[in-house]
């Protein structure tokens, strides 16, 4: 036996910065826009490794699109997505105040990470059907889902889609293509897989996209579903949104230090992109070439969406106890609306009037959206009717459900 | 058709006795014409599905070594040769992404039925069962569904020591949205199974593996008989469902109810023989939802219940049952309801026959309530 020349000891990883440091990512590396190869859709997962360690880019910092990445979108497309995310924003910061002012329980903000769940829901059909975690509010804005039905969820109030049972933004909404969100992290994850080989199984031309974040990818259901997708070559995109924080704990304590999220993927046999995700274009490709991929039956991709959670977690959190307050002012990365916006202006196709007239546009859309769902009430203003409570726990009610119910008085 | 006897030498033998001797169980065809032929449980499980499989192209089952092999029981044997590959199918060894693949499959349309190897092994699916499958109507407020089956071997007196004998039924019982079910013969296996892949809601299905090949009252030191003596085991061939919901009186009676399930309605119908005393045997079948008319019923007229199952004592599926009845009829009660249980130890191997609650502790119960529970 060799012996230790020193004592082990335990590492615990901290992250580069606490409140009251400076913040630093100068251990961050960032590929330039334009650097990294674009492998053929059928490229076999181990001609493509180094793609898990680097960062798809497509804007640059100049706003402009470039390298072989660029999906050359049409201007109204771009238009559409600046919009969707311009609205999500709104939404957000009107749902905020509204915690804030007491309408609601609680609430959770996407802010920086717009891009990813707008993108991904206008490339993606109503029909294939997307796992989303509790923050890809921007899919439902993005395909015209009624903010005003949004709010009622929020509010559990008489018209809330899924009749007040749910948390806050716990959404559910089969025919947008929105897998009911759970509370319990990952696991939507291995159903998206399981989702996927249903698809398959019917010779279906469907396909389905989870997401995940960079903390939850350390759940044993990550594992599982990157095992079912190698192994039954499911038609799915599985995405890990690597926004540098799970609650209070930085990516390091989920194993980002180490390697790579999307080089994950490379142990089960799977293509892995690690993409810029405030880079609208980029997520934009890298979705559209996982898509490809998936739906002529090549099987799963990983997608690391590599971008920073600039708000709080939730409602009930406060980063300044865990982090340097003006982080996110410094990632390096910026913001996926201003990086969109200056992309359109540099083409001539926007400009600082319209994006005014955007912001304020979604401001006012959010806000009539608020008056009617307000108008049917907040949280413990108006509810459904507690007889619901007892609904839907099965197919048909049973005589337990019956007799509570009646205990209940209704 | 042969029917598979075995011996207590194979029971002593290992823990899948009939893992070799069942290659030659035939896969039933999908009938034209129902007729009735005798089948031990594994056919009788393994003819549900098949039955299933040939009329529903969205029923498909899978699980590990529940493919090619058939499973390590056999249940799902010939259901890969004769459906295809991609109908019966063998999954990776990972109980959480069964249930949970299913759960998207069932969410899709799909009527997965899903093998847990061993009931012992179910934890790992927990989440994905509790979570998710028994909460996804509700908390979708309908939008998706879950109408999977999570079919598992469950149950002790194999000598399968500690993971290979568990009776976790009230892990399941206790979750809103999810149904229970354990047959104890092949016609309700069959019919039990039919109706749990029918069924719209998530189905915990738990086999008695020491029923597989025939029923087994507890007296261990006996041959085992075969299940073709038994009229239980007079099985259709083509379709038919057994309802989810309805308990199935054994035996009728007039001093003592008697609530068991799954091996247990054997061990009582012999525990009761033994001490000679005229009780109602009562097979739940379903434990979610449970046939509270018929157990109501029967305490009422006899004033006396013992509860009889495998799981440890303490928070198994018994105490629900003896609160129900202490609710429903206590001014009929003649004496304190009675649980015999499994200990509320571990499930050991070498004290096979003192943990596994036999027909002489069922007896001795049944005389004790007789005299007033003292």
């Amino acid at each position: 036996m060799t012996r230790n020349s020193r004592p082990l000891s335990l590492r615990v990883p901290e992250p580069s910065g606490r409140p009251g440091d400076a913040p630093d990512f100068s251990h961050i590396k960032i590929d330039a826009a334009g650097a990294v190869d674009r492998p053929p859709v059928d490229a076999r997962p181990v001609a493509m490794l180094d793609l898990a360690f680097r960062l798809v880019r497509v804007l640059d910092d100049e706003g402009r699109a470039v390298g072989p990445w660029d999906p050359k979108l049409d201007p109204e497309t771009m238009r559409r997505g600046l919009k969707a995310m311009i609205l999500t924003r709104a939404f957000d910061d009107r749902m905020h105040r509204a915690h804030r002012q007491g309408k609601t329980s609680f609430y959770m903000k996407c802010t920086g990470e717009e891009a990813i769940a707008v993108a991904q829901g206008m490339i993606l059909s109503r029909e294939d059907m997307g796992f989303p975690t509790y923050r890809q509010q921007g899919l439902l804005i993005a395909r015209g889902y009624p903010l005003a039905a949004m709010m009622n969820q929020i509010y559990s109030n008489a018209e809330d889609p899924i009749k007040g049972r749910q948390l806050p933004i716990m959404y559910s909404a089969k025919d947008y293509g929105f897998f009911t969100i759970s509370g319990n992290l990952g696991t939507q994850v291995p159903q998206a897989v399981g989702w996927a080989m249903a698809s398959a199984y019917k010779g279906d031309d469907k396909i389905a996209i989870s997401w995940i974040g960079d903390g939850a990818t350390a759940e044993g259901d990550f594992h599982n579903a990157l095992t079912f997708a190698a192994v039954y070559r499911a038609p799915v995109i599985l995405n890990v949104v690597n926004n540098q924080w799970a609650i209070s704990s930085f990516m390091g304590i989920a194993g980002g230090l180490e390697t790579t999220f999307a080089s994950k993927a490379i142990g089960y046999g799977l293509p892995a992109l690690r993409v810029d995700g405030n880079d609208f274009l980029a997520v934009w490709a890298a979705t559209q070439w996982a898509e490809e991929r998936a739906r002529t039956n090549q099987g799963a991709t990983v997608i690391e969406l590599f971008t920073y959670r600039g708000a709080p977690h939730s409602t009930s959190d406060d980063p300044s106890r865990y982090r340097p307050g003006d982080e996110h002012e410094k990632w390096p990365l910026g913001d996926p609306i201003v990086r969109l916006k200056q992309h359109l202006i540099a083409l001539g196709e926007w400009s600082e009037e319209q994006q005014a007239e955007a912001e304020k546009d979604a401001v006012e859309q959010v806000r009539a959206a608020g008056k009617e769902a307000e108008a049917i009430g907040t949280l413990g203003q108006s509810r459904p009717s507690v007889k619901t409570m007892f609904e839907e726990v099965y197919a048909t009610e049973d005589w337990r459900l019956v007799e509570q119910r009646r205990e209940v008085g209704v | 058709m042969t029917e598979q006897a075995f011996t207590d030498a194979d029971i002593q033998d290992g823990i899948e006795p009939d893992m070799a001797d069942q290659s030659d169980a035939p896969a039933s065809d999908a009938p034209e014409a129902s007729t009735v032929a005798p089948m031990n449980m594994i056919q009788a499980l393994n003819s549900a599905l098949d039955v299933k499989m040939a009329e529903d192209p969205n029923v498909l089952s899978f699980g590990e070594d529940a493919g090619y092999f058939g499973g390590v029981f056999r249940v799902t044997d010939h259901l890969q040769k004769k459906h295809g590959l991609t109908r019966s199918f063998d999954a990776p060894i990972s109980e959480c992404g069964i249930v949970a693949a299913s759960i998207g499959m069932g969410s899709y349309g799909l009527r997965p039925v899903v093998e847990i190897q061993f009931a012992d092994y179910i934890y790992p699916a927990y989440d994905q069962i509790v979570s998710e499958a028994a909460k996804l109507r509700y908390r979708s407020a309908g939008q998706f569904t879950a109408p999977i089956v999570v079919r598992s071997p469950y149950g002790g007196g194999i000598f399968g020591g500690q993971t290979h004998s568990q009776s976790p039924e009230s892990l399941f019982t206790h979750i809103a949205g999810l149904k229970v079910v354990i047959p104890s013969n092949p016609y309700d296996a069959k019919g039990l199974l039919t109706a749990a892949i029918e069924d719209d809601d998530p189905v915990i299905f738990f086999e008695p593996k020491r029923l597989y090949n025939g029923p087994f009252d507890g007296w261990h030191q006996n041959p085992v008989s075969p299940w073709k003596a038994q009229a239980l085991a007079q099985v259709p061939t083509g379709k038919y469902i057994e309802p989810i919901g309805k308990a199935r009186i054994m035996r009728e009676g007039n001093d003592v109810t008697i609530l068991a399930y799954g091996s247990m309605v054997w061990v009582s119908l012999a525990g009761a023989e033994h001490a000679g005393v005229d009780a109602e045997v009562i097979d739940l079948r379903s434990l979610v939802p449970l046939d509270i008319e018929t157990i109501e019923a029967s305490v009422k007229k006899t004033g006396r219940c013992v509860i009889v199952h495998e799981a440890p004592k303490t928070s198994g599926y018994g105490a629900e049952l003896s609160a129900l009845v202490q609710e429903r009829c206590f001014y009929e009660l003649e004496a304190p309801i009675t649980r015999v249980c499994g200990w509320d130890t571990p499930y050991p191997h070498a004290f096979e026959w003192e943990y596994f609650p036999g027909p002489q502790r069922v007896a001795d119960a049944l005389k004790s309530v007789m005299s007033g529970g003292r």
